[in-house]
């Protein structure tokens, strides 16, 4: 067992990537996920990897499209106006079937916002990040510990798909401190080749990264195949947990900050005898849509809760299918705390 | 007897999607026997830009990628950092480097990002179809400047090969012409040059090669040439802008 250290999110997050074999991060300065790219213009450098301060978020994705295309594990990091600025480069990237991993350290928007803590991106993650259609698939963690796993996850799973992977967390998550136990380093010389990759045509045919299909039935069979492969994901990668959900008649739907918040309140409910359970999505996109859809003989109420006004509960409602009632709490701007929660599992409760 | 010209190794034997009298051509194959000579062809990785280029990757016989409109300096920044010893190089005309992709071609000249840029000016959108390109000369008509680009409202022609010249990060940047065969001898000349800096590791280089295109002028490409001299010369000089070796 490694030991544990105590770490703040963002950079256990850099410490993750780097471990996962990632060399290079192109970058772009935003709070509150500042500390990523201190820590990787730190740490790179030890490992013969390369930092490189961006002109833009937009120029950022662009070379980060340009190093994955080259065959390498390749990161960067923003916070929501700045993920706004990636989604060009991103849906190149999923045009082009190019792995990379992209980390959202959400503030509360729109526009400029502010920099509290918030999930307001949900939308932006899992459907609308940018023009035509492609998904990322959207990494969760609610804790400092998950920041670290799903990040290192994230590399495996972009490149078993060839598909961006965002890692979703919010400024609560990145700017808190949690002991970690960190996995052992993997050398990025003994990942497998990517043969797809650009890196020069020595003894082959040239290879060419694109996302460019003119031909009506090129067009058509280019999106047939990234559908094919969400498909597959769907099927595949879903991730969620549950939580003192046996014997509940209450369920609280709520995924990152917002479900450690809501764990504490299902323990002072069920202190009062209301039975409710939590399901959290780990991964956003793919939803555990038929992993929700599963409680409903036994669920008699769901709550979801987020840091939004109201996002993924469209993604539980289409699980629920109208079975059940899906009721909402939620704040935005202030983080609300585990009191609020509860009031509102007992006002529902009482109507048990 | 001694072969004296051939077609080059470098490109493809696909047929150019090209108009009638447009100078792609002419540049795409400049580059791809500099690719011979250098002897550099799978060392190279290109990249293609938005615009009537946007398929240079089926004519290039060499790893390529795509770039999204304007971001080719970041997608090569990206490229030449994970494989610092191949050549990279970016292909892009006027709307892509000097209107949407201002910030990222500034930004990759000014870190001295060991990259080749080649530089298209035609004074006009291509591909969408003859719109007003920020190197749109006074007077021009173009399908968004129909009475002709009146300076005051639609700005002036933009210079971008004497503006990244006054930064620090380039090695090398010149502007040439390919209009008629001893500019073509002097493009290739400097085109060669550019690539021979990068090889040597000398950082940034941009040839900026003044162009035709007679469709969307609306001219035969006979007089497309002669409008070139006539018009576009005057309002951009040849020559090098820029090239360390003189001013050290």
């Amino acid at each position: 067992m490694a030991e544990k250290v105590l770490m703040k999110g963002n950079e256990a997050i850099g410490e993750a990537a780097i471990r996962a074999g990632c060399r290079y991060f192109f970058g772009y300065p935003i709070t509150p996920q500042n500390d990523i790219p201190a820590y990787m213009s730190r740490e790179l450098p030890k490992h013969d990897g390369v930092f490189l301060q961006a002109e833009s978020e937009v120029a950022a994705s662009n070379m980060v499209y340009g190093a994955a295309g080259s065959g390498a594990r390749v990161l960067t990091s923003s916070s929501s106006p700045g993920i706004s600025l990636k989604a060009e480069g991103l849906s190149y990237i999923a045009g082009a079937e190019l792995p990379c991993v992209v980390v959202n350290i959400m503030r509360c928007g729109p526009g400029l916002g502010g920099i509290q803590p918030s999930q307001g991106d949900y939308f932006q993650a899992t459907k609308g990040m940018a023009h035509g259609d492609f998904h990322l698939i959207v990494y969760a963690p609610s804790t400092v510990q998950e920041l670290v796993d799903l990040t290192y996850k994230a590399f495996d799973t972009a490149d078993k798909y060839r598909n961006p992977v965002m890692v979703l967390g919010d400024g609560m998550l990145g700017q808190m401190m949690e002991p970690v136990e960190f996995m052992e380093p993997l050398d990025p010389a003994e990942l497998p080749k990517k043969e797809w990759a650009t890196d020069g045509a020595k003894g082959r045919e040239p290879n060419v990264i694109n996302s460019l299909a003119l031909a009506p039935e090129e067009l058509e069979a280019m999106n047939k195949k990234l559908e094919n492969k969400y498909k597959k994901v769907k099927a595949n990668e879903v991730i969620h947990e549950e939580y003192r959900l046996e014997d509940a008649e209450i369920a609280v739907v709520a995924y990152g900050t917002s479900a450690r918040i809501s764990t504490k309140a299902i323990d002072m409910a069920r202190e009062r005898g209301i039975k409710v359970g939590l399901i959290r999505p780990i991964t956003l996109y793919p939803f555990p849509e038929k992993e929700i859809a599963a409680t409903c003989d036994q669920i008699k109420k769901y709550l979801t809760v987020e840091m939004s006004t109201g996002q993924m509960i469209e993604d539980v409602r289409l699980a629920v299918n109208g079975r059940r009632p899906v009721e909402f709490f939620g704040r935005l701007g202030v983080v609300f705390e585990a009191e609020e929660v509860l009031q509102r599992l007992i006002a529902l409760g009482g109507d048990n | 007897m001694e072969k004296i010209a051939s077609y080059p190794d470098s490109l493809t034997d696909k047929h150019f999607h090209y108009c009638p009298g447009c100078t792609h051509g002419t540049v795409h194959r400049l580059i791809a026997e500099i690719m011979d000579e250098l002897d550099i062809r799978e060392e190279t990785i290109g990249v293609a830009p938005v615009g009537c280029s946007v398929l240079a990757y089926e004519y290039f016989d060499c790893d390529m990628h795509e770039a999204s409109h304007g971001r080719a300096p970041a997608v090569a920044t990206g490229i030449k950092r994970v494989h610092p010893d191949k050549v990279v190089f970016t292909y892009q005309g006027d709307g892509d480097l000097a209107s949407i992709g201002t910030a990222e071609i500034v930004h990759a000249a000014n870190r001295g990002e060991n990259i080749t840029t080649i530089f298209i000016n035609n004074a006009i959108y291509g591909m969408t179809g003859g719109q007003m390109a920020p190197t749109t000369l006074e007077g021009q008509k173009t399908t968004t400047t129909p009475y002709g680009r009146n300076l005051k409202e639609a700005g002036n022609p933009i210079k971008m090969t004497e503006m990244l010249s006054v930064l620090d990060g380039p090695s090398y940047i010149a502007r040439v012409s390919v209009h008629t065969p001893k500019h073509i001898r002097k493009a290739k000349k400097a085109l060669k040059k550019a690539f021979q800096r990068q090889l040597e590791g000398r950082g940034f280089t941009l040839i900026e090669v003044l162009s035709t295109c007679p469709t969307n002028w609306g001219i035969k490409p006979k007089d497309a040439l002669n409008w070139l001299e006539d018009y576009m010369m005057p309002v951009y000089p040849l020559g090098d802008l820029k090239d360390i070796e003189e001013v050290e």
